[in-house]
């Protein structure tokens, strides 16, 4: 176990099964993740983060399936879990925050109902137990006036204390893993500082993993030991935050770079846009599925799926263009 | 630089100098399987002819039409016919002897009876086809009402909003929850009388009254005064949402009043809801209507309707059963019909309705 | 709450005003005024009988004297059927009228909600389409035609059950289904809606995220959410009951409040139809008013005014 990583995903495929055919959302997807780390999942709505997220859970909603590959978490074969033994590790080993903290809490039970349900679910507290480890939750994630708060309906709560309720929820088993699917999309900005700050005040103090789940660039930068950019239900590019801002190898990641607006840009700096649509999932093209988009695309991307290119340890990417230069490389090293 | 520390993959294909190229734009598009966009109307309209039981729904809705408003024109026997000799005949029954030499005599129309005929000697296929063009009349007749009642009202307090709005909203709350049903057939009751004085003393101007009958303007006129509150809380809250949207400011900073405004571009914009709430209304009118008719209070013999049908009926049920059952499977096919194509049009054009 | 309750009721008492004062005017459009039927007496029964109820004083007057009584809870005298009260038809009429309702709109909830929940938890499986295809015929069915077709059948043809009267508990299968038919149909299809969109609701997820088991979820966090639409159709279904009651009762010849009432439209029984209205409007409304307490309860999102 102990060399063991938390969370291993291997070649993980995974369909949603619509009457309009097959729509694969996830494409051979692989990444590990160690404890105590942070990973950043990025990409557009669609690339499969959440998707890739939820199948971690189990909770691949209907009509989507795991058509291939393996999970590994702290010790369990997700993947070969029935739903009635996944939920012995849901909201205990591995806990979720939404995206929409309006909309993620029942609105007709009280916030104490919601947090102690999980509590007394997972552990054998009674109910005066739950109820103390309730409101012990709800000063870890910074709520005042805890015990006035438990008997509160979630209408009654801003979007930002909402989703430190959520968080409370989340931690309320001390989870080996918590996921974060967008956690900040839905708050304002200073909510959202405050509530990126709360979890790695969090993750320092509970020492749990995190996979985050954005498509804000600036969000992972300062929070992520490391990052993996998705895209079409590809990681396109995985590495350390250091490797993807500041030698980013996959084209998509450049766009993705270029189009977030820094301070620091001079007058005639200009944000590039990807250009473009996503591919349709339904039929995903032969080749690199940025391809289309892609502004030094190739004749090689059209019809064949790059491989990863490593750079280091844990820095890779599936780009042609990478490939070209180790090709050009190895030409020029035959001519010698 | 970056390439210090790559590795070297095992490439699953022989890679040629050629495939390093790059790619022009079509062969990039050629990629690309972009659906084409489609506008709102043809979008729905491709939804709807799709739906198959939408549009089953929609063949009987147009066969029961050609059935009751086209069909009687061209039937031998008319709806207020008392033929003498052939009372209470049964489905397909022949005329009997007498009868056929009376219709010879007086030169009337052998031709069979297929559904029999009532107590009165009455054509019964005739009496169902009048009534189901009543039923329908009144049914589309009253929508129309509502809808003309109800998105103008509702139209007005959403737009202007505040104080009207909130006046207007409070008459509507109280209409609401006043028992329909028991004020229509109060009215019904009362109405009557006065309509019957007005049709009487100003025949130039209200003598239509009659023809139509007191009853059928009676629950005209209950439609028109108690139904449209439902309509207008709907399209009120459509217009609600709507008058936020750019377009509408813009409309504004341009000059455009707010007739214009409410007419172009409010209510063009919810005339999906329009169209499906005004279809799902239809058959709940037919079914009030049947209703009134059934308890007495709908039009006025000899003129009937499926609901006044299915009524007369009743006395006769262990003889004639099929005299009650063949307006009844009307009432319902008809408003089985609407509900499916309302259903069918909503998922089409307006799927934020659902529910 | 106290407050929001007195809120309600208050406007409810409004209301019900509003609908007395409509009957006692909408009586005045009847020729020979609210206590008269069509054929004109003689001048001195005329006379007689204006003095007898007061009609020979000015309007406002008679109007105070008929809301005086009425707050007394005095709904006035028959005309056809001499010296009975209305108070007293309705006594005798409206428990008979209450038991088939009753029965009839308990067993509309019991059957629709659980189809409904059925039909969402397995949607577009056989078992949901023939549920929903049941429940959709059935919204296109007016309850006398229901009512009808059972009597054709079962009363007439196979003579299994009684067609008339409420003798014993057989006499009461036939018009409780007819009048609960379509109110089964149209629960189950808006307990099916409104259970799909809460199944489909962030709650949910997180529910199942939290790890609790199906019978938690659906009984705990769907169930709840779910049933609100059906709390609100309460008012309405109870108005569709009593309304419904009216053609059951003439069908079946069950001696209730319907067929009271129906008979007093046709011999044109003003006061009894006055009275009837007015004692019907009553019960909506104050059912109208329970449902909104009921609904607070249930839904902590709805603010007390």
């Amino acid at each position: 176990m102990s060399n063991q990583p938390l969370l291993n995903i291997e070649h993980l495929r995974l369909s949603f099964f619509t009457p309009a055919g097959e729509v694969k959302a996830l494409n051979d997807v692989s990444f590990q993740l160690e404890q105590g780390d942070v990973l950043g999942i990025v990409g557009e709505s669609g690339s499969g983060k959440s998707v890739t997220a939820y199948s971690i859970m189990g909770l691949t909603a209907y009509p989507g399936r795991i058509v291939g590959g393996e999970i590994h978490f702290n010790g369990h074969e997700i993947h070969k879990m029935t739903e009635k033994e996944m939920r012995s590790i849901r909201g205990k080993e591995v806990s979720i925050i939404f995206q929409d903290p309006m909309t993620s809490l029942n609105p007709v039970y009280t916030i104490g109902n919601q947090i102690c349900e999980v509590i007394r679910l997972h552990t054998n507290k009674t109910k005066e137990q739950a109820h103390a480890r309730a409101v012990e939750l709800l000063s870890l994630v910074g709520i005042n006036e805890p015990e006035r708060r438990l008997k509160q309906y979630p209408h009654e709560l801003s979007g930002g204390m909402r989703q430190r309720v959520m968080i409370a929820i989340a931690l309320a088993c001390e989870p080996k893993l918590l996921i974060a699917d967008e956690p900040t999309t839905a708050l304002d900005v200073t909510i959202q500082a405050q509530i990126l700050e709360l979890m790695m005040e969090l993750k320092k103090k509970i020492g749990m993993s995190i996979i985050m789940i954005t498509h804000d660039l600036g969000v992972v930068s300062n929070m992520c030991d490391k990052i993996a950019v998705m895209y079409a239900g590809k990681i396109v590019e995985y590495g350390t935050a250091d490797d993807i801002f500041y030698n980013p190898q996959h084209e998509y990641t450049r766009g993705l770079l270029t189009s977030i607006p820094k301070l620091n840009a001079t007058e005639h700096e200009r944000l590039v846009p990807i250009e473009g649509q996503p591919v349709d999932l339904l039929n995903p093209p032969a080749g690199c599925p940025f391809a289309p988009r892609c502004k030094s695309c190739m004749k090689i991307c059209l019809r064949e799926m790059p491989p990863y290119t490593h750079f280091s340890e844990d820095h890779y990417s599936a780009c042609w263009l990478t490939q070209k230069k180790e090709f050009e490389a190895r030409k020029g090293g035959d001519r010698t | 630089m970056e390439q210090e520390k790559m590795k070297k993959n095992p490439l699953s294909v022989q890679l040629d100098v050629s495939d390093f190229l790059p790619a022009d734009e079509t062969e990039k598009q050629s990629l690309v399987v972009m659906r084409e966009s489609v506008s709102f109307w043809k979008d729905g309209m491709r939804r709807l002819l799709k739906n198959k039981v939408a549009m089953v729904s929609l063949v009987v809705i147009i066969l029961v039409m050609i059935f009751a408003f086209i069909l009687p024109i061209f039937y031998p026997y008319s709806y207020d016919e008392q033929l003498r000799g052939r009372e209470n005949l049964g489905m397909m029954e022949p005329i009997p002897e007498k009868a056929l030499a009376l219709a010879e005599s007086k030169g009337l129309s052998t031709f069979p009876h297929i559904l029999g005929t009532d107590n009165m000697g009455r054509d019964y296929m005739i009496r169902v086809m009048m009534g189901t063009r009543i039923s329908l009349l009144v049914g589309i007749t009253a929508s129309v009402i509502i809808l003309f009642i109800g998105s103008l009202y509702g139209a007005i307090a959403g737009y202007f909003g505040g104080k009207v709005d909130m006046m207007m909203m409070r008459l509507v709350d109280i209409i609401y929850t006043v028992p329909d049903i028991l004020i229509i057939i109060l009215l019904s009751v009362t109405l009557k009388y006065p309509l019957k004085q007005l049709a009487a003393d100003y025949p130039a101007m209200f003598g239509w009254i009659e023809t139509v009958g007191v009853g059928l303007v009676c629950i005209f006129i209950v439609f028109a005064l108690l139904y449209w509150v439902g309509m207008a809380r709907i399209v009120r809250s459509q217009i609600l949402i709507l008058k936020e949207q750019e377009y509408v400011t813009a409309a504004k900073a341009l000059g455009a009043g707010s007739g214009h405004i409410i007419r172009k571009h409010l209510l063009t914009n919810c005339i999906g809801t329009l169209i499906v709430t005004t279809t799902l209304q239809i058959p709940s009118s037919i079914f009030t209507e049947s209703f009134l008719s059934f308890i007495g209070l709908g039009v006025a013999a000899p003129m009937t309707s499926l609901g006044s049908l299915a009524s007369a009926a009743i006395g006769g049920i262990s003889s004639y059963p099929h005299r009650l059952l063949i307006p009844a499977l009307m009432i319902s096919l008809i408003i089985l019909s609407f509900n499916l194509l309302g259903d069918g049009l909503r998922d089409a054009f307006d799927p934020k309705l659902k529910n | 709450m106290g407050k929001f309750i007195i809120k309600r009721v208050l406007s409810a008492i409004v209301t019900i005003f509003l609908v007395a004062t409509i009957t006692f005017f909408l009586m005045f459009l009847v020729p020979g005024g609210p206590f008269l039927s069509e054929k004109a007496p003689s001048a001195e029964t005329l006379a007689a009988l204006e003095a007898k109820y007061g009609l020979d004083q000015p309007v406002p007057v008679q109007y105070v004297n008929y809301m005086e009584r009425l707050i007394h809870g005095d709904l006035g005298t028959s005309l056809k059927k001499r010296g009975l009260e209305v108070n007293d038809i309705i006594a005798t009429g409206f428990p008979v009228s209450a038991k088939v309702g009753g029965i009839a709109i308990a067993g509309a909830v019991l059957i629709g909600v659980p189809l409904g929940s059925v039909a969402a938890l397995n949607r577009g499986k056989p078992l949901d389409n023939i549920i929903m295809v049941v429940a959709t015929c059935g919204i296109a069915v007016p309850s006398f035609v229901m009512a009808t077709v059972l009597m054709v059948t079962f009363g007439v043809q196979l003579g299994w059950l009684p067609t008339m009267g409420l003798s014993g508990p057989l006499s009461y299968i036939m018009p409780c289904i007819a009048l609960a038919f379509y109110p089964t149909a149209y629960i189950s299809r808006l307990m099916r809606s409104s259970m799909l969109d809460v199944l489909g609701q962030d709650y949910m997820r997180t529910a199942r995220a939290k790890g609790l088991s199906q019978f938690v979820m659906l009984f705990k966090h769907a169930l709840r959410n779910a049933i609100l639409p059906v709390v609100t159709y309460l008012g309405p279904l109870l108005a569709y009951t009593l309304t419904g009651s009216f053609v059951i009762e003439k069908i079946f010849t069950i001696p209730g409040l319907g067929s009271e009432f129906i008979g007093s439209i046709t011999s044109r029984d003003y006061p009894l139809i006055m009275g009837t209205t007015i004692f019907l409007a009553f019960l909506i409304i104050m059912m109208n008013v329970i449902v909104d307490i009921v609904y607070k309860l249930i839904d902590p999102r709805i603010k007390l005014k």
